[in-house]
């Protein structure tokens, strides 16, 4: 039993806190946030320290790390709410790994794992997809992918065979589209779509996670400088208790998330559930925390300066993203009359 | 990362688990009161001694089984999973043998650790005043040397919340021995005999009707310069050492126990046809996905203390969720339940008024968002006014 990290996963970890704490600072970030685009540098140099296919087997391009890994990475670019499509692209090479075919893999996988290839996944009802994170980029690049979740089942096409139209999120720090597709368009994705959805529920959960912990290191910082009435407002207990408040929700969405990731390395029977609770949990934690955040800093934090605000408008996303905290409850209860995952056996 | 157990730990599980399934407690007794059942738990903690199950985490030499921390927490959910009644020298075996252990003299160890293991003496805690609850620093119970009789203690004050006060033999006992300086420094941690005269135990009726807690009513009380433990002016550290016992192991045990209630909890909603109301679903997966965190935040707590030596913000945050989460439980359980849980006697009134004192226990949870905003986020400590 050991809850930690790997030596391995801790080196990632420090290497990525390193690269990003320069490479990604509020005022880089807020620059694409304004100007409505990726950061190109730094999403080249996260494709040839080979990010984007962390989790992809080996076979495929990928390093074949694993979901723990790529959870490091998620969180860390979650943290700094790096303007790059990190997590579309992710996003579908997961589905595609998971629940393609060995043609589909091949085809696909090798420029999404190097990221030369950009993807993007869309939840579509009658084959149109509203708010497809990623959608407008992968439009615009050459060979871009798209995967669209519609109710049990998915299909992958390239973007060109889709109408892409670009459309402007909460969040900027992501293109986004509305894509549209005829109903036949594409391959269907014949494997187990569920499981491999899972797998993409605990990359967004963990990008949740290190968003929260950094809005909670913000609103720690500011509470700590700012004065009223001639002590720190941190001193107050109506700002320190819900300081830790956020940090049992940050916790809380840590935990669960750490053993999903590891369920679907190890234990993949318990996969299903352990994404549910990460995604429903981080979802929410997502939302108070960098709501808190908000709060905590006052009338400052609504300013659009402060940049908590980046913070709380990733939250939003991923907090919708593939499902919200109240849907994957709903499926926790419906899985609730099976055995409880709670005790050994 | 590697949420398995190993060989030694899968063995240990299986080992105990047999035990448990082959030597079930006696039935809890129905009639006799308060009385019975205490009788009824300190049999079981004879047959766990007998055993050598009493305390598998203290080490050989004092008649446990060196248990690793991982085996420590696998121990208490197998005793919370086996719904076995709790050991009756709780105290003595969490916190007072422990303390010991740190402090203690080789004397203090001779004497006192083969008797709490066995039951045969009990302890109970002697911190809480009337005026010192999370303050408890600020205690006033007084030991004086007494002049007519060198190498003697004469103790005078009130103690509250004491647990099972009126069945020990020995009170974990701080008190002041020193008014000259800063209230942390004056005091000192001693072991009283609790059957003396100078020491009065009245039980405290609590909101369920019964007496777990009792008040302590000390008038000259006597004890010996040996039973001092740590040193005169040592008490606030010695008593951190118990304090901080008290949160480690017993968590899991009451992780299993929340677990349990919710099984049942669940068990009744899908006989009411309440787990198909999206409503009450929404509720129990919530109370599901709290107790899963807080089994993983418990056991991410034991990788930090192995790893690191100390315990990581994870054993505040694990008690606030568990004692708000259970409290959530009962009362959801009411709803669902339906009339049988607000009928005086029944198992689920007495889980749904019980539960009220877990957020003031061991802690109140204002305390512990205290403890986690000013040592876990190093946020400033609010300036108190004397």
């Amino acid at each position: 039993m050991d809850f930690g990290l790997s030596e391995d996963q801790r080196e990632i970890q420090r290497t990525a806190r390193e690269l990003l704490s320069d490479r990604a600072r509020w005022e880089r970030v807020r620059e694409h946030a304004e100007n409505r685009r990726s950061d190109e540098a730094l999403w080249k140099e996260l494709c040839a320290l080979g990010w984007p296919g962390i989790a992809v087997a080996e076979e495929y391009g990928g390093q074949g790390l694993g979901a723990v890994a790529q959870s490091v990475l998620c969180e860390e670019l979650g943290r700094v709410v790096a303007p790059v499509p990190f997590l579309p692209t992710v996003l579908s090479a997961t589905l595609i790994e998971h629940a393609g075919e060995q043609q589909q893999r091949e085809r696909w996988l090798p420029g999404l794992a190097s990221g030369e290839m950009l993807g993007a996944v869309g939840v579509a009802r009658d084959g149109v997809a509203e708010l497809v994170i990623g959608g407008a980029e992968t439009g615009a690049a050459q060979g871009g992918v798209i995967v669209l979740l519609e109710g049990d089942s998915a299909r992958v096409l390239s973007a060109a065979e889709a109408d892409i139209e670009p459309v402007d999120a909460i969040d900027p720090t992501r293109s986004a589209a509305r894509v549209s597709t005829d109903p036949g368009a594409g391959e269907a994705l014949t494997g187990d779509v569920a499981g491999a959805v899972d797998r993409a529920l605990i990359a967004v959960a963990s990008e949740l996670v290190g968003v929260s912990e950094r809005a909670l290191e913000m609103t720690l910082e500011y509470v700590k400088e700012r004065r009223q009435f001639g002590v720190p407002v941190g001193s107050y207990q109506a700002v320190s208790h819900r300081c830790a408040q956020m940090l049992l929700d940050t916790e809380k969405a840590r935990s669960l998330s750490a053993f999903a990731a590891w369920t679907a390395d190890a234990d993949p029977l318990k996969l299903a559930e352990a994404a549910a609770m990460a995604k429903a949990a981080a979802s929410d934690a997502g939302r108070e925390v960098t709501a808190g955040a908000i709060q905590a800093h006052g009338g400052i934090g609504f300013t659009w300066e402060a940049d908590v605000h980046w913070l709380y408008k990733r939250a939003q996303i991923d907090a919708a993203w593939l499902g919200g905290a109240k849907h994957h409850r709903a499926r926790v209860a419906a899985m609730l009359s099976a055995v409880s995952a709670a005790i050994p056996t | 990362m590697d949420l398995t157990f190993n060989e030694r730990e899968l063995a240990f599980r299986e080992e105990l688990r047999g035990w448990l399934a082959q030597n079930p407690p006696v039935p809890e007794p129905t009639d006799g009161g308060e009385d019975a059942h205490y009788a009824w738990r300190r049999d079981w903690q004879r047959r766990l001694y007998d055993a050598g199950w009493a305390a598998p985490s203290w080490p050989a030499e004092y008649g446990g089984r060196g248990a690793t921390l991982t085996e420590s927490a696998i121990y208490f959910e197998e005793i919370g999973r086996a719904r076995v009644p709790m050991a009756a020298n709780v105290l003595g075996l969490l916190l007072g043998g422990p303390t010991l252990m740190v402090w203690g003299t080789d004397e203090q160890k001779e004497r006192y650790l083969a008797p709490i293991l066995s039951a045969e003496e009990i302890w109970c805690q002697g911190f809480s005043e009337p005026d010192a609850g999370s303050d408890l620093a600020a205690l006033k119970t007084r030991a004086v040397r007494d002049p007519a009789h060198p190498g003697e203690w004469l103790v005078t004050g009130q103690k509250v919340w004491t647990s099972g006060a009126q069945y020990s033999k020995w009170c974990m006992l701080v008190a002041r021995t020193d008014s000259d300086v800063p209230k942390h420094k004056g005091l000192t941690y001693f072991l009283m005999d609790m059957e003396q005269e100078g020491v009065q135990v009245r039980p405290l009726r609590q909101i369920t009707g019964e007496a777990e807690f009792n008040e302590l009513f000390i008038e000259q009380a006597r004890i010996p310069e040996e039973n001092v433990v740590g040193g005169v002016g040592n008490g606030w550290k010695v008593a951190l050492t118990t304090l901080m016992n008290e949160r480690a192991g017993l968590g899991f045990a009451l992780q299993v126990r929340l677990r349990q209630l919710l099984d049942d909890t669940i068990a009744s909603a899908r006989e009411n046809g309440l787990l198909e109301d999206p409503l009450y679903a929404d509720a129990l997966a919530e109370l599901h996905i709290r107790c899963e965190a807080i089994r993983l935040l418990a056991w991410k707590g034991l990788t930090d203390v192995e790893r690191y030596g100390q315990p990581g913000p994870e054993g505040s945050l694990v008690k606030w969720l568990w004692s708000d989460t259970n409290q959530r439980l009962t009362q959801l359980a009411a709803d669902i339940v339906g009339p049988q849980a607000l009928t005086a006697g029944t198992a689920w009134s007495y889980e749904l008024l019980r539960a009220r004192g877990n957020t003031i226990e061991g802690g109140t949870t204002e305390v512990l968002k205290n403890i986690v905003a000013e040592r876990v986020l190093g946020l400033p400590r609010m300036k108190v006014t004397a």
